[in-house]
């Protein structure tokens, strides 16, 4: 191992030290942080080429490309934090077009004053999470703006991938008669962040479902390559993801409240809140549309995965030129999930 | 969930429609109106309306307190936070209502002359309040702006911005019926008692039975054969005020629970007194509501506060005795005595008939802007802001049911 060490004239202090401007100055101090928490964390070949760029051979086929900004407060949540889940997001945006993942980028907006302990954490559970998806974090970014300016950290990944041979996903895909299903229960990030915000004092168990998807989704195409849409119901929830695939395919989506997998902590708490579970984000949750006759398969296999177990065939592409999403409602009504206006704000009274 | 779920059985459900059908005499009309938004939310959440028969009818009534809110109010609670500077605490749906144009209400009067200007971030800190593209301001706009406007979920969030920013003034934007009131009520008690000198409240708390009075008095009042009684604001206040009006009017009222079951349940009780001729109030929502009533929250909510002699309502004009205001023991925390307040005679945007509708003498799709111009991405009136509010209702969970167009589904 020659590393190429730079003469720092103190350790970083990742105890007790704070984000400072030269951390992003282009100078030494910004070339320690970057040594001395980016890459030995993130340590793999392609970062330790110490180049502005990653080099990589591709094999043949169809790339996908995918970008995704986390802003999340607060950064430590129950399930979770801002390092893990901007691994996760990208992971999953790359892995809904069903390919296979291969390399991220991390650019960070870090503000001055912010602990280097808690960037330390964030940077390792970043690591962690690269690492058990499979995906390295090949080269990256860091800027700090002055204290006032951000929010403790932004971080930005971006990740590619390629598509396997005959696999063609695509949100505009969804015909009359094709199922919907959905991997797991709705809301438990949506619900697990909100709990964990100050002024919500309430207690929950409920964690983020924050989880990288592809091992699910490799399965998944690897049963029924024909799958039409894949996506991932994060910001707006399963209403809000259900009514941009009715819109890019032209179609109505009806669904049956009472098939949706949901937990009964994450009902009570959105009761509490006067919240639709619907409209809660989620992190680890996907949603799949398929024709019919392949449903069944596609559902024995999600659920055979850890990430799908509670997988459940909730309603099915329908004719409407309105592209309403529309449910049948426990009770027995139907009425129109529309898309949210504005934020999903709690009721008054 | 154990309590709720047994509120919307279908199978409950199920024997309420048959009953109801039975009881329900094809010769007459039962045109009852909901009091409350929660009751309107309910009904097209869950479909109820599809349980009905043809000749039972759900008027949507004026319980919505965002919906009720006249837009001078509105302008005022804008005009504290750009013009005053304060930090102002708001309950979520009271962000998006739009208030007056874009242009300022009157003539802005310099910081030093606003009182206990001294304690508040000078207005020009502030960039100067434009008119605002689109038209209508609101509190939203007004935060991007760079107003410091907060969503609190209770008055203990408030009180907490206060103690967190003693140098700054922290004005909390009460508005509800009686239902949020006694929150308001201790919140106060709290800060005279803990002597916070920047805290103060802008009271708009408004009373159920003086709204239920007025739809009746109106000149041309609309048909209405019986109430579904608020529930919240019935565990505050008890039963026992609805039967004065009740003996006035002569219009059964059944306080009714929130949850689909509870509100077909009081359809079926109102029928049934409709039927015998009688005219009573009746509880249908007795897990929670008594008589009386809650004593405690009604002695802190007397301590407070004190009846103002007449109130703005959005549809329903001034109203004699309709709401509350702050008792003069209780004036340094009133924000209507701190801060100098422009009267703005901001008009609601033609055509649009929030006023009409609030007295359930329209409905939404009787509204030439609903759905065109008015959505709630873009709401131009207060009843297509809360999910309370008929026209949000008739927007989100009623369009199936034909006549409304789907217009553009593009966000």
């Amino acid at each position: 191992m020659n590393k190429p060490h730079l003469p720092f004239s103190s350790t970083l202090d990742l105890k007790t030290g704070f984000v400072d401007m030269t951390h992003g100055s282009g100078g030494r101090a910004m070339a320690q942080l970057i040594e001395a928490l980016f890459i030995r964390h993130f340590d793999n070949a392609l970062l330790r080429q110490g180049n502005d760029q990653a080099s990589f051979e591709v094999a043949a086929g169809r790339m996908v490309m995918s970008t995704d900004g986390h802003v999340i407060s607060p950064l430590f949540f129950p399930g979770g934090d801002i390092g893990s889940l901007s691994v996760h997001g990208t992971v999953n945006d790359v892995a809904m077009s069903g390919a296979k993942p291969l390399y991220l980028s991390a650019g960070f907006i870090l503000e001055e004053g912010f602990p280097l302990a808690d960037l330390e954490r964030i940077v390792i559970s970043m690591a962690a999470a690269a690492a058990k998806a499979g995906t390295p974090i090949v080269t990256g970014d860091t800027k700090v703006v002055e204290r006032g300016k951000g929010d403790g950290v932004f971080i930005t990944t971006t990740g590619v991938g390629v598509v396997p041979p005959g696999v063609n996903i695509s949100g505009d895909r969804a015909q009359p008669g094709d199922a919907v299903l959905v991997s797991g229960s709705i809301g438990d990030h949506g619900v697990a962040i909100m709990a964990s915000r100050e002024n919500l004092q309430f207690s929950t168990q409920i964690q983020s479902d924050s989880a990288a998807l592809h091992g699910l989704v490799a399965e998944m195409v690897a049963a029924a390559p024909d799958i039409h849409c894949l996506r991932d119901p994060t910001r707006g929830g399963l209403a809000t993801t259900l009514n941009e695939l009715a819109r890019q395919s032209a179609v109505g989506i009806k669904i049956d409240e009472a098939a949706i997998p949901i937990k009964p902590a994450v009902q009570a708490a959105c009761e509490l809140l006067g919240l639709d579970p619907l409209y809660v984000a989620n992190e680890g949750k996907l949603v799949c549309i398929c024709a019919a006759e392949h449903a069944e398969q596609v559902l024995a296999v999600m659920r055979s995965h850890p990430l799908g177990k509670d997988a459940a065939i909730i309603g099915t592409v329908i004719d409407d030129p309105n592209r309403f999403v529309q449910m049948h409602t426990a009770f027995g009504g139907n009425r129109i999930v529309d898309w949210l206006a504005g934020e999903q704000l709690p009721r008054i009274c | 969930m154990k309590y709720i779920s047994e509120f919307r059985s279908q199978e409950a459900a199920g024997v309420l429609t048959k009953a109801i059908a039975q009881a329900a005499n094809p010769q007459r009309q039962y045109r009852l109106m909901e009091f409350c938004g929660g009751h309107t939310h309910a009904i097209f959440r869950y479909g109820v309306q599809d349980l009905m028969p043809e000749n039972v009818s759900f008027i949507h009534g004026p319980g919505c307190p965002v919906c009720v809110l006249p837009i001078a109010r509105i302008d005022q609670a804008i005009e504290l936070a750009e013009r005053h500077g304060v930090i102002l605490c708001s309950y979520a749906d009271m962000l998006r209502v739009p208030g007056g144009e874009g242009s300022r209400p009157a003539a802005a009067l310099p910081p030093s002359m606003a009182v206990g200007g001294a304690d508040s971030r000078p207005a020009a800190a502030l960039p100067p309040s434009v008119a605002v593209a689109g038209g209508r301001r609101s509190l939203l706009k007004a935060k991007a702006q760079g107003a410091d406007v907060r969503m609190v979920y209770s008055t203990r969030d408030a009180l907490n911005i206060a103690r967190e920013n003693p140098e700054r003034q922290v004005v909390f934007f009460a508005i509800g019926f009686e239902t949020t009131t006694p929150p308001t009520a201790i919140a106060l008690k709290q800060a005279k008692a803990q002597g916070l000198k920047n805290f103060s409240v802008f009271c708009n708390h408004v009373l159920t039975p003086p709204a239920m009075q007025a739809i009746l008095d109106a000149p041309e009042p609309v048909q209405i054969d019986g109430f579904l009684g608020p529930s919240h604001v019935s565990t505050i206040i008890g039963s026992r005020p609805y039967e004065t009006f009740v003996a006035q009017y002569h219009k059964p009222v059944v306080i009714a629970g929130f949850e689909p079951l509870d509100v077909m349940q009081s359809t079926l009780m109102l029928i049934r007194q409709l039927n015998d001729g009688r005219c009573e109030v009746e509880n249908e929502y007795s897990r929670a509501v008594s008589p009386e009533g809650n004593l405690k929250a009604q002695a802190a909510v007397a301590e407070v506060f004190e009846m103002r002699d007449s109130f703005e309502w959005r549809g329903l004009g001034w109203l004699d005795h309709s709401a509350l205001q702050i008792r003069p023991e209780y004036a340094d925390f009133d924000a209507e005595r701190r801060f100098s307040l422009t009267a703005s005679d901001a008009q609601d945007v033609k055509g649009c008939e929030c006023p009409a509708i609030l007295r359930g003498a329209k409905k939404p799709q009787d509204c030439k802007l609903f759905g065109t111009v008015c959505t709630p991405e873009n709401p131009m009136g207060s009843c297509m802001v809360s999910s309370e509010g008929a026209c949000a209702a008739y927007w989100s969970y009623g369009r199936l049911r034909g006549s409304v167009a789907a217009a553009s589904e593009v966000p």
